[in-house]
C-alpha cells in the first residue's frame, strides 16, 4: 500500500473513530460548564485543555467530529442522490435533457455554498440543517458533471451499443452498465466532496451560519477561540489541527483510492 | 469570434435572469410578507403597512420582480431598512474593500503558484517535486480562517509587523495595504496550493507532447521549452481554476473579513442577516452571484483567446 493512502486511512479513521466513540463515551460532558476550570492548558486531567467555559476541548473535538462528518456525509448523499441520476440522464439523452441539466448545473455553480447558506439563513435562521442543504445543493452539479463526463465516454463503447441493439432501454442501460463502470469515479469524487464539505461546514459554523450552540462544532470552537487566542492559544490550535488532519486524511485517501482503482493513473501522475 | 461572443453574451444574460429569479423567490416570496418578517412578530400593523408601502410590496409579484430588476439595471438597489441609505452606496463602499482584497489574494496566489508549479514540473519525481506536492497537500487542507488566526497570532500579536484587524480606509493607501496584507495571504495560500498542483499536472501532461520533443531536438534547453512552449499550452486548466478561484476568493473574503474585522461586503451581509435587512441581503447576494457569472464568462473568453479551436465549439 502507498504511504499516502495509509496515512489517509489512519487520519480519516481517527476522525471517524472519535466521532463514533463520542456517541457512547466522551472524557467529559460537553454541556457541563465549569468556569473555575476555564482556559486550562493541556494536562493529564484535560488532555487538550479547556475552553473559556471550562469545557474539555478533547471531548468537544470528539462531538465536533460527529457534527462535521455527519454534515459532510449527508451533503455528499444529497449531491450524489440528485446529481448522479441527473448526470446519467444527461448522458443518455443528448439534446434537450442534456442541455437542460447542464444549464441548471451552471446556474447552481453561480451560487457558492456560502451564498446559498446566506440566502437560506436570511429567511429560515441558522442551523446545521441549513449547512447540510447549502453544501448538498452545491454538490449536485459536481456529481452531475462527473457522472455525465464518465457516462458520455461509455455510451460510445461497443458493449453499450450491443445492449441497445438487444433492446434494453436507456434507463436500464444507465443503471445496469453505465453506473457500475463509473462507480470508481464517484467514490473518488465522493471522498473529495466529503473533505470539501468538512471545510465548508467549518467555515459556515465559524461565521455562525452552521451548527448552533450547544452542539459543538469545530468551526464554532474556532470562532469562540478567536478573542482568547492570546490568552490561551491552545483553544484555537487544536480545533484547527483537527480540521487539517481530517481534510488531509480524506484527500490522501481520495488520491490513494483513485490510484488504486485506476491502475493507469499509477504511472501517469 | 463575433458569433462566439454573441452566443456567450446571450448565455450570460440568461444565467443572470435565472439567478435573479432564484434570489427573488427565496428572499421575497418564501418569507410570505417580507415587511412583517423584517419587523418581527411584535410589530404594529400600521408599521408593517408603512414598510410594505416603502418597500413597494403592494404591487403584484411580477411587477415587483420587474421593479427590482429594472432598478438594479440603473444602479438602484433600494433603501436599506436598517441603515436608511441607498443599498447601492453601502455596497459600493464595501466593494472598495472586498474587491481589492480578493484581487490582491488572486495576484498573490498566482505569484506563489507559478514558480512552485513550474519547479515541481521541471523536477518531477525528485525532492523539489515531493516537497511541493507535500506542502500543497497540506495547504489545501488548511481552512483559511484558521490560517488567518495563526497569522494574527504570529505577525500581529507576537512580532507586531502587521495590524491584527480593522481597516483605516483608502485615504492612507500604505496603511490600507498593510491592513489587507495578512487577510490576503490567508486567502491566497490555500488557493495557491490548488493552483500549483493544477499547473504542475497540466505542465507534465504538456511536456510529454511531440512538439516539446521537437523543440528540445532543435536545441532548446529544458527550461526554455518549459517556459516558451509548455506553459502557454498548460494555461487552459490553469485559467479554469483561476476563474473559479476568484469566486472562491470573493466568498472566502466574506469569512476572512470576520477574522480581521474588516468592514467589507462580508461584514455588511452578516450584519444585514442579524438585523433581518432582507433588501441588503438580496442585493449583496445578487452582486456576488453576478461576479461569479461574469468571471465565468470572462474565463470562457480567455479560453477562446488562448485556444482558437474553442471558438468553433460550444
Amino acid at each position: 500500500m502507498r504511504p499516502g493512502l495509509a496515512i489517509g486511512i489512519v487520519l480519516a479513521g481517527v476522525a471517524l473513530a472519535a466521532a463514533l466513540t463520542s456517541l457512547v463515551w466522551t472524557p467529559y460532558d460537553v454541556t457541563e460548564l465549569v468556569i473555575s476550570q476555564k482556559l486550562q492548558a493541556p494536562s493529564a486531567l484535560h488532555w487538550l485543555g479547556t475552553d473559556h467555559f471550562g469545557r474539555d476541548i478533547a471531548a468537544m473535538l470528539m462531538v465536533g467530529a460527529r457534527t462535521s462528518l455527519a454534515v459532510a456525509l449527508v451533503a455528499v448523499g444529497i449531491g450524489m442522490g440528485i446529481g448522479v441520476p441527473l448526470g446519467l440522464l444527461a448522458a443518455s439523452k443528448p439534446g434537450w435533457a442534456d442541455e437542460l441539466t447542464m444549464r441548471g448545473n451552471d446556474l447552481i455553480f453561480a451560487f457558492p455554498s456560502l451564498v446559498i447558506a446566506i440566502l437560506i439563513t436570511a429567511v429560515f435562521g441558522p442551523s446545521a440543517v441549513n449547512a447540510i442543504i447549502a453544501i448538498g445543493i452545491f454538490n449536485i452539479p459536481v456529481f452531475a458533471r462527473v457522472t455525465r463526463g464518465g457516462a458520455l465516454s461509455l455510451w460510445t463503447l461497443d458493449y453499450i451499443r450491443s445492449a441497445q441493439v438487444a433492446g434494453k432501454g436507456r434507463a436500464r442501460i444507465s443503471l445496469e452498465h453505465v453506473l457500475p463502470n463509473i462507480a470508481n469515479l464517484l467514490i473518488v469524487q465522493g471522498t473529495i466532496q466529503f473533505s470539501l464539505g468538512i471545510l465548508a461546514e467549518a467555515g459556515l459554523s465559524y461565521v455562525g451560519l452552521g451548527a448552533q450552540p450547544p452542539l459543538p462544532s469545530w468551526g464554532r470552537m474556532l470562532a469562540e477561540a478567536q478573542t482568547m487566542v492570546t490568552l490561551a492559544p491552545h483553544v484555537a490550535i487544536f480545533p484547527g489541527l483537527a480540521i487539517v488532519a481530517t481534510v488531509l486524511g480524506l484527500n490522501l485517501l481520495g488520491d490513494g483510492l483513485r490510484d488504486a482503482l485506476d491502475p493507469r493513473l499509477r504511472h501517469a501522475r | 469570434m463575433a458569433r462566439y461572443l454573441l452566443r456567450r453574451l446571450l448565455s450570460l444574460a440568461a444565467s443572470l435572469v435565472a439567478a435573479s429569479l432564484v434570489i427573488f423567490a427565496v428572499i421575497e416570496v418564501v418569507p410570505g410578507d417580507p415587511a412583517a418578517y423584517m419587523l418581527g412578530m411584535n410589530a404594529a400593523p400600521d408599521t408593517v403597512a408603512a414598510l410594505r408601502e416603502s418597500l413597494g410590496l403592494n404591487v403584484s409579484l411580477p411587477a415587483r420582480y420587474a421593479n427590482w430588476l429594472g432598478g438594479m439595471l440603473v444602479g438602484d438597489f433600494g433603501i436599506s431598512y436598517t441603515y436608511k441609505v441607498p443599498v447601492a452606496d453601502l455596497v459600493a463602499d464595501r466593494l472598495l474593500i472586498s474587491l481589492p482584497l480578493a484581487g490582491l489574494a488572486l495576484v498573490l496566489s498566482t505569484a506563489i503558484a507559478l514558480p512552485i508549479g513550474l519547479l515541481a514540473a521541471a523536477r518531477r519525481g525528485r525532492w523539489p517535486d515531493y516537497a511541493v506536492m507535500g506542502g500543497t497537500q497540506l495547504g489545501i487542507a488548511v481552512p483559511n480562517f484558521w490560517f488567518a488566526m495563526l497569522l494574527v497570532l504570529a505577525f500581529a500579536l507576537h512580532w507586531r509587523i502587521f495590524p491584527a484587524g480593522g481597516f483605516p480606509g483608502w485615504d492612507a493607501p500604505l496603511m490600507a495595504l498593510r491592513a489587507l496584507a495578512l487577510p490576503a495571504v490567508a486567502l491566497a495560500l490555500p488557493q495557491a496550493a490548488i493552483l500549483a498542483r493544477v499547473l504542475r499536472s497540466a505542465l507534465i501532461e504538456t511536456l510529454g507532447q511531440d512538439y516539446i520533443r521537437t523543440a528540445r531536438a532543435k536545441g532548446l534547453t529544458g527550461a526554455q521549452a518549459l517556459t516558451r512552449h509548455a506553459l502557454r499550452n498548460a494555461m487552459i486548466p490553469v485559467l479554469t481554476i483561476l476563474g473559479m478561484q476568484f469566486s472562491f476568493l470573493l466568498a472566502g473574503a466574506i469569512i476572512i473579513e470576520n477574522v480581521f474585522y474588516i468592514p467589507g461586503l462580508g461584514r455588511l451581509i452578516f450584519q444585514a442577516i442579524t438585523q433581518r435587512d432582507l433588501i441588503v441581503v438580496e442585493s449583496v447576494v445578487m452582486i456576488l452571484v453576478f461576479a461569479v457569472i461574469l468571471v465565468t464568462f470572462l474565463t470562457d473568453l480567455a479560453y477562446a483567446a488562448v485556444d482558437p479551436r474553442l471558438r468553433t465549439r460550444g
